[in-house]
């Protein structure tokens, strides 16, 4: 016996009331966090709405005047310290690049034991916990310690970009190793190959434009938090735009944000054009 | 042809690594004794010790939680409103697109600490600069994301309400919005945990949450209670991890 049109419309009325109530559940739900986090955060109402011009009163200043009758003098003026600033830039992106190569490499040691399709169960079970470990610690905080104990400077900051993307890094290679096809591995090791050679020919050009690519994104990443460990004394532009914000020298702080900003964005660039290639390569050698 | 070059790229990388590893001054005997004392403040890390202040540090910890929380939701509301601007199936002028969503990837290239440090000198230190913080740079990440959630939107639907005799602003509400909804909250889902890990950190520079207290820590050398603030900080972004996780594979599922 099919059911009759009033079922079904009762049935319809039953599940839009369990929805609403659903909904309406969530939203309070969600009403009381607000609550909560509002009054653990200690947000009034009244703060904000004096914080507010205050941080836009605070960023009009950092604006420089630039005149149109003396433009080249003026923004001379605002880029006064440019050749340190550069130089502080290039040593940022060398931090990062040098923190993410390493790690990379470190990670990609550590990927194949973590990938469960290719090693032991032990294997990966130790391997992903000490990723999961170097990737939730974040980079200042690693910072932090290795400026003790390495000394101030780039150093430490080049280390804790290293460890930080290892553990990040780690755990996408594990993933896109275990995507590849495990026929190339049998084959290996049917041929007499070790682990470690089956791992070398047998996975690893599978993985490359994936490891690469995921290296890339994580350079880009990389960038930016190199970008800010000079507050805690681990190299970099960081420091010098603390000392600004510290100084208060307004029109020196929208100099460096946009100096970090316009190095940024041209690293995203590069770093998307060599991904285009490198995914390009791939689909060439697919077809 | 074009792989031909490939060589050449590993090759400049390599000297780029090394000239990195010259600039970082990474010599041997540097390495060893940073080592040697790296090891040595482990070991002054264990056993990891509360310092009898456990009360405080998760009131930090409830207040970083909470700094994460706000940081989403103002942002989540700011870039909301800015997404359909950046769509191409709501603004259809191609150069205010492109204008709009250049300025979303600006807002994002810089990190949040740098807005705290701005932040904490425009409206003092505590946990209002962290949201503020927080919330900057995930506008231009959301707004982004969003933008992309409406355009991979079924146009049919948009039609459909359209063609029913619904306004502009009602086809949106009805055909477009149902849609993107769930990648939207699960977007949303994403940045807050990443919000919870950047928050962590926003205290070193003096924009509330359990920052602070492990920077004081680790600044008065007191290793075995910075070593339980990490704890601390690793235990709490695991269990939000894990919280979202169960979150967004109902939401796929719904």
């Amino acid at each position: 016996m099919s059911p009759t049109a009033e079922t079904v419309a009762r049935l319809w009325q039953g599940e839009m009331v369990a929805r609403r109530r659903r909904a309406l559940a969530w939203l309070a739900l969600f009403v009381v966090a607000v609550g909560v986090a509002a009054q653990i955060g200690q947000v009034d109402l009244r703060r904000l709405a004096d914080g507010l011009p205050r941080a836009g009163d605070y960023i009009a200043r950092t604006i420089p005047t630039l005149r149109i009758e003396t433009l080249g003098g003026d923004f001379a003026e605002w880029m006064w310290g440019l050749d340190i600033w550069v130089g502080l830039l290039l040593d940022t992106v060398l931090i990062a690049y040098t923190g993410t190569v390493l790690g990379a490499f470190a990670g990609l040691m550590l990927s194949f034991a973590a990938a469960a399709t290719l090693a032991p169960r032990w294997a990966v079970t130790g391997a992903r916990r000490l990723l999961e470990f170097a990737r939730t610690v974040p980079t200042l905080v690693f910072a932090l310690i290795f400026v003790y104990a390495f000394g101030l400077g780039p150093f430490a900051g080049m280390l804790a970009v290293a460890l930080h993307t290892m553990g990040a890094l780690g755990k996408l290679f594990a993933e896109v190793h275990e995507n590849a096809d495990l026929r190339t591995v049998e084959a290996v090791r049917s041929a007499g190959g070790s682990w470690a050679q089956a791992m070398r020919f047998g996975v690893l050009p599978q993985s490359l434009p994936g490891v690469l690519s995921f290296g890339l994104l994580r350079f880009e990443i990389n960038v930016r938090e190199a970008s800010v460990l000079g507050i805690v004394g681990a190299g970099g532009i960081g420091e010098e735009l603390y000392l600004a914000v510290r100084q208060f020298e307004y029109p020196d702080i929208s100099a460096i944000v946009l100096l970090i900003l316009g190095t940024v964005a041209l690293i995203d660039q590069l770093c998307a054009r060599l991904r285009h290639r490198i995914l390009g390569a791939e689909a060439l050698r697919v077809t | 042809m074009m792989l031909s070059r490939t060589p050449l790229f590993f090759a400049a990388g390599f000297l780029l690594l090394v000239l990195g590893l010259w600039r970082v001054d990474a010599t041997p005997e540097r390495i060893l004794d940073g080592l040697g004392k790296l090891g040595w403040l482990v070991g002054l890390m264990w056993p990891p010790s509360p310092g009898g202040a456990l009360g405080d540090l998760l009131d930090a910890l409830a207040e970083t939680v909470a700094m994460a929380f706000l940081g989403t939701l103002l942002a989540a509301t700011v870039a909301l409103p800015l997404s359909f601007f950046g769509a191409g199936n709501v603004v259809a002028s191609t150069l205010l697109r492109f204008t709009v969503r250049r300025s979303y990837d600006a807002l994002r290239g810089v990190d949040s600490l740098v807005w705290a440090l701005i932040f904490v000198s425009a409206v003092g230190m505590g946990p209002f600069a962290g949201i503020l913080a927080l919330a900057v740079p995930d506008i231009g990440l959301l707004a982004k994301v969003f933008s992309e959630a409406l355009e991979s939107a079924d146009r049919r639907q948009v039609e459909g309400v359209r063609a029913a005799g619904g306004s502009r602003l009602q086809a949106i509400r009805f055909g477009l919005i149902p849609q993107a909804a769930p990648v939207m909250l699960s977007q949303l889902l994403y940045t807050f945990e990443s919000n919870t890990r950047s928050a962590t950190i926003l205290g070193v520079v003096g924009a509330g949450g359990i920052g602070l207290a492990l920077g004081d820590r680790i600044r008065l050398n007191n290793w075995d209670e910075a070593a339980f603030i990490v704890l601390l900080i690793l235990v709490t972004v695991a269990a939000i991890d894990w919280a979202s996780r169960r979150i967004r594979l109902k939401l796929i599922r719904a």
